[in-house]
């Protein structure tokens, strides 16, 4: 599609934006973060211009269950973080409604104290659909951030259960927010979310049973095996296990300092999980391109017909998918397939 | 883009301290598909204007009880002009008496709704006069 004049106004457009937004234009910022939710042309054309700037932010997820004060938590941070005079830039995802696809994004009601402060940027997001906690388009959301020059990205999840880790790979490091009596010992040896946890935070630690959740989560979690030498089978995280009462402030100034001390000397290197981020980016084009191929005008009708055959057992679902990649690239004569001679 | 959702700031500016109309409205408009961001109570006018530029919503629907709508939804359209958002869609509801509406319209207010207005209608309004974006 390179060429026509729609893609040189949206590559015009991404240029004015992306160096306006670079040069702390707040509004262009916005813009742009609009256009990589809705997956327009302009939001490819900023994203390649802006994905060489980014990288410098810490990128922190914060997780749990609704109601254990991820947005409270947030903002007390976004408080301290601001008095050491660094910036600090928020995604916030609330659910969208998988009947009528609207949204209720709320988290702001719960930062509210800066709106004079040029140096904290708060967003909503809608998840669109997307089951992982954040929505599809957040990763790249957060780079625009980053490249934007935001020193650390706080990516808040919906209100998480059991399962949802991919704020793990979306962000450098995870504090997974419970609060007292959500569980016995039982809950804190399960599989999934606690595990990618860098940083698990009982919250509300003015409640009864703070302490002793905390004192569970702790020895249930440092239970697990020693690890032998020469043995590098991947393992789950052994998070710091801290409690904060998000609405007072108590606990903030040393959950601020863990994630400092994790960036810097995470037991499970920064590295890694920017290298899972990276991959993670990667698949989900491959995955967008390979979908939006398979439902341009050349093969809709094609892909569709395969789908029926499934539904109708006419089909089964991998000889589906045989069906559909081999049918990938058939309709593009020009397209340059990397030759290699014997 | 057609297919994408529009996108609502609903905000409730000044002292009264009512907020049902205003969450009552925003989970209707959840229902007609609009993506809507709530701040909740007492916002002054550069806290709206703030929400609406990062938000960068389609449209700001104010919700006024308190008898205040001439002092502040002026001041909130002309924030919203001089932050660059001036083709945003401003719409207010509350107890706003028929006489004021002629010059808060002249401010920059597109439409107002009263006691007694359908969700649905203030949905095909919404849709109808939203500003086209990129």
């Amino acid at each position: 599609m390179a060429g026509t004049a729609g893609a040189r106004a949206a590559e015009t457009r991404a240029a004015e934006l992306s160096e306006a937004a670079v040069n702390g234009d707040r509004l262009a910022l916005a813009r742009l973060l609009s256009a990589v939710e809705n997956r327009t042309p302009v939001a490819e054309a900023a994203l390649r211009r802006l994905y060489p700037l980014a990288g410098r932010a810490h990128l922190v997820g914060i997780t749990g269950p609704p109601g254990a004060g991820k947005s409270t938590l947030v903002s007390a941070l976004i408080a301290l973080v601001r008095e050491a005079g660094r910036s600090v830039a928020v995604i916030a995802v609330d659910p969208s409604s998988p009947i009528t696809g609207g949204a209720l994004l709320g988290d702001r009601v719960r930062m509210q104290a800066y709106a004079s402060d040029r140096d904290v940027f708060i967003r909503s997001m809608a998840s669109r659909g997307h089951a992982g906690g954040l929505a599809s388009t957040t990763g790249a959301a957060a780079a625009v951030l980053d490249a934007a020059g935001f020193d650390l990205l706080l990516l808040e999840t919906v209100g998480t259960g059991q399962s949802e880790v991919e704020v793990a790979a979306a962000a450098d490091t995870t504090v997974v927010l419970e609060a007292p009596e959500m569980g016995d010992e039982v809950q804190a040896i399960k599989a999934g979310l606690l595990e990618v946890a860098d940083i698990v935070v009982v919250n509300k630690g003015d409640r009864p049973g703070a302490l002793r959740t905390a004192s569970q989560l702790r020895a249930m979690l440092a239970a697990g095996a020693p690890r032998l030498p020469g043995d590098d089978r991947p393992r789950p995280k052994r998070p710091e296990v801290m409690v904060a009462t998000a609405t007072t402030g108590e606990g903030i100034p040393a959950l601020l300092a863990a994630l400092d001390r994790h960036r810097r000397t995470g037991a499970d290197p920064v590295g890694t999980a920017r290298l899972a981020r990276a991959e993670a980016q990667v698949w989900a084009i491959v995955a967008d391109r390979v979908a939006g191929e398979l439902h341009a005008p050349g093969h809709s009708k094609s892909t569709a017909a395969v789908f029926a055959a499934v539904a109708d057992h006419a089909l089964d679902p991998y000889a589906a998918a045989d069906r559909l990649l081999e049918s990938l690239g058939r309709d593009r004569p020009t397209a340059p397939s990397p030759r290699r001679d014997p | 883009m057609t297919d994408r959702p529009i996108k609502v700031l609903i905000a409730k500016p000044g002292l009264d301290g009512h907020d049902r109309g205003a969450k009552v409205l925003a989970r209707g408009l959840r229902d007609e598909g609009f993506e809507v961001v709530y701040t909740g109570l007492r916002q002054t006018p550069e806290m709206i204007g703030t929400a609406a530029l990062q938000e960068d919503v389609d449209v700001v629907g104010l919700s006024i009880l308190s008898g205040a709508h001439m002092t502040l939804l002026p001041r909130i359209c002309a924030v919203l002009r001089d932050q660059g958002q001036g083709d945003i869609l401003v719409t207010a509801g509350g107890i706003i008496p028929d006489d004021d509406i002629p010059a808060l319209k002249a401010a920059g207010v597109a439409e107002v709704f009263g006691p007694g207005t359908t969700i649905a209608s203030v949905a095909t309004f919404l849709r109808a006069n939203v500003r086209p974006r990129d």
